[in-house]
């Protein structure tokens, strides 16, 4: 297995699962379970790693508050183009994720669950930031997959037969 | 009163599996190792193109042979995935790979020829065989070949009646292939007692570290061939019931007359959802086979870890580690386990007398599930261990 074959199986197991043990990783791999250790520490300190999160479906919850996608057009700046620019968005603790895209807006900002008021004054923060021309901002009705998990399909249970 | 049955049919055992699926079926919560199909959903384009199907209405008979359009697409695959030579017109689509092997020993053989057929096998080789009036011979496979076909164990089973030899690798129970080196070998025992191979490959995308090899297709070996694959086990496909089987012209033009006379043809919405599996099912194929890999060295790793014997399987999705250490019959080892940790796998015996002292587990399974059976075989050898003690 090359390095690079082998980091790519790794990240795809755990990008599913971040509850196997190192020791299930080795197995399932056929590797040692220090160089797993040792792996998922390196891809950490790189930052290829950035977290282990548990994925909440929200929309199951009593919590009333919503997700908005905010679309920002800019004027990019001499020297660093877009980048200060958007640190000044992705600072703001309400954005969840931010990109930079192609198309007829610039950056795609996605917020964590708010109020509206909250979504009101981020989105009020985003435009007074000088180079921002214009914002859009539609809010999450429904989140219908996420991570690769389809939300609202029952969890299906295995129709085998037991034996066969 | 009672009408009296076929006395073949009376005399034929249930399959061993059904047997001990009743078994476990009286009971709640039982953790299963013991399925023979896969996990995975028939991929979305798939399931999507028999919707598609439905709705526009193709609900009659397709050909007795098949959709030209499927038998086309399983030509083109076969060549390049296994180099085998199959023109359109030396196959039939069958309801899966169980009718294909039926009719093809319907349509080849005589009462009184026998068929050399290798144990453990999967369940309906012996009594398909025996409902032609045809008799098996079994060939016992041996843990220390590897459960592969050895040419001295094929020449101490032929004799003058051999007409057959029905080989299924990779293999359900062991999880067993053969690679060419030894196909190759058997080829000039073949040629010589002139036997007709009746090849089972439905595990043939099934593969972990090589590529399949099929005996159809070594130099020479196509007109000595009958070759059986399917759907079910590759595209997740079990319940829409579709496989094929390929021969060459002369034969499959009598197959198709008990084809034709007992099933009429297969089911016609799964054959339209077939040619998209073909067309565009197979880089799922490939994600089903990596994760099959996973679970499958998962479970080797922790057979050793708890000093179950086993040897690498190479192939389908079965391991078959040998119980023997306890010192108990499979069929007691798997009921116990069942009764004490509610855990059923199938014992080696439902396939032959030669599973004796094996058990067969599946790894169709997620890893969650896996860990959960594992676990309690684990807690429950080690109590046997210490009551042996």
């Amino acid at each position: 297995m090359t390095n690079f074959y082998f980091e790519k199986k790794l990240l795809k197991l755990i990008e599913t699962n971040s509850k196997l043990t190192d020791a299930e990783l080795a197995q399932m791999l056929q590797v040692d379970e220090a160089l797993i250790n040792q792996t998922i520490a390196r891809l950490k300190d790189e930052g290829i790693i950035g977290g282990f999160h548990t994925m909440i479906n929200w929309d199951l919850t009593d919590d009333e508050d919503v997700s908005a996608m905010i679309e920002v057009r800019v004027t990019p700046q001499k020297g660093n183009g877009y980048e200060k620019i958007a640190a000044q968005i992705y600072n703001f603790p309400e954005v969840e994720s931010m990109m930079l895209v192609t198309g007829s807006f610039d950056y795609m900002i996605l917020t964590h669950k708010l109020s509206m008021k909250q979504v009101a004054d981020l989105v009020n923060r985003i435009s007074l930031i000088e180079q921002v021309i214009s914002t859009s901002t539609s809010v999450v009705l429904n989140v219908y997959k996420n991570h690769n998990v389809i939300y609202k399909q029952k969890k299906l249970e295995d129709g085998r037969m037991e034996l066969s | 009163m009672e009408f009296k049955i076929n006395e073949t049919v009376a005399a034929c055992k249930p399959s061993g599996i059904r047997e001990f699926f009743d078994i476990a079926a009286t009971k709640k919560d039982v953790i299963s190792l013991g399925v023979g199909e896969p996990d995975f959903m028939t991929p979305y384009a798939i399931r999507e193109e028999a919707i598609r199907i439905l709705q526009k209405g193709r609900t009659y008979y397709t050909s007795n042979s098949g959709l030209l359009e499927l038998r086309e697409a399983i030509k083109e695959y076969s060549r390049e995935q296994f180099q085998l030579d199959y023109s359109v017109d030396e196959m039939i689509v069958t309801v899966g790979a169980s009718q294909a092997l039926d009719v093809a020993l319907r349509t080849m053989l005589n009462p009184g020829d026998e068929v050399i057929f290798c144990e453990p096998a999967y369940v309906s080789y012996l009594p398909t065989i025996e409902l032609t009036g045809a008799k098996p011979v079994a060939i016992t496979l041996r843990e220390e070949d590897n459960f592969v076909l050895t040419p001295e164990l094929l020449l101490e089973a032929i004799t003058e009646k051999s007409k057959m030899l029905f080989l299924n690798f990779p293999n359900n129970p062991t999880g067993a292939v053969m690679l060419r080196k030894h196909l190759e070998k058997l080829v000039p025992i073949i040629k010589k007692h002139h036997l007709l191979v009746l090849t089972d490959e439905i595990y043939s995308e099934l593969t972990y570290g090589y590529q399949h090899v099929s005996i159809a297709s070594l130099p020479g070996m196509k007109d000595y061939c009958i070759y059986v694959n399917g759907f079910s086990k590759a595209f997740a496909m079990t319940g829409w019931r579709l496989a094929y089987v390929c021969a060459p012209v002369y034969m499959i033009e009598e197959m198709k007359k008990v084809h034709q006379y007992t099933i009429m043809s297969a089911p016609t919405i799964s054959q339209y959802a077939a040619v998209v599996a073909l067309n565009e099912g197979l880089s799922e194929v490939a994600m089903m086979r990596e994760s099959y890999d996973e679970r499958r060295c998962f479970v080797l790793s922790r057979f050793k870890e708890m000093g179950l014997t086993c040897f690498e399987p190479k192939g389908a999705f079965y391991t078959f580690p040998c119980i023997k250490e306890f010192r108990m019959s499979s069929y007691d080892f798997c009921m116990d386990l069942l009764a004490k940790k509610n855990v059923a796998i199938v014992p080696g015996t439902a396939f032959g007398q030669a599973g004796e002292g094996f058990v067969r587990i599946s790894y169709a399974y997620s890893i969650d599930s896996l860990r959960a059976a594992l676990d309690l075989l684990k807690q429950y050898i080690t109590e046997l261990r210490h009551k042996m003690k």
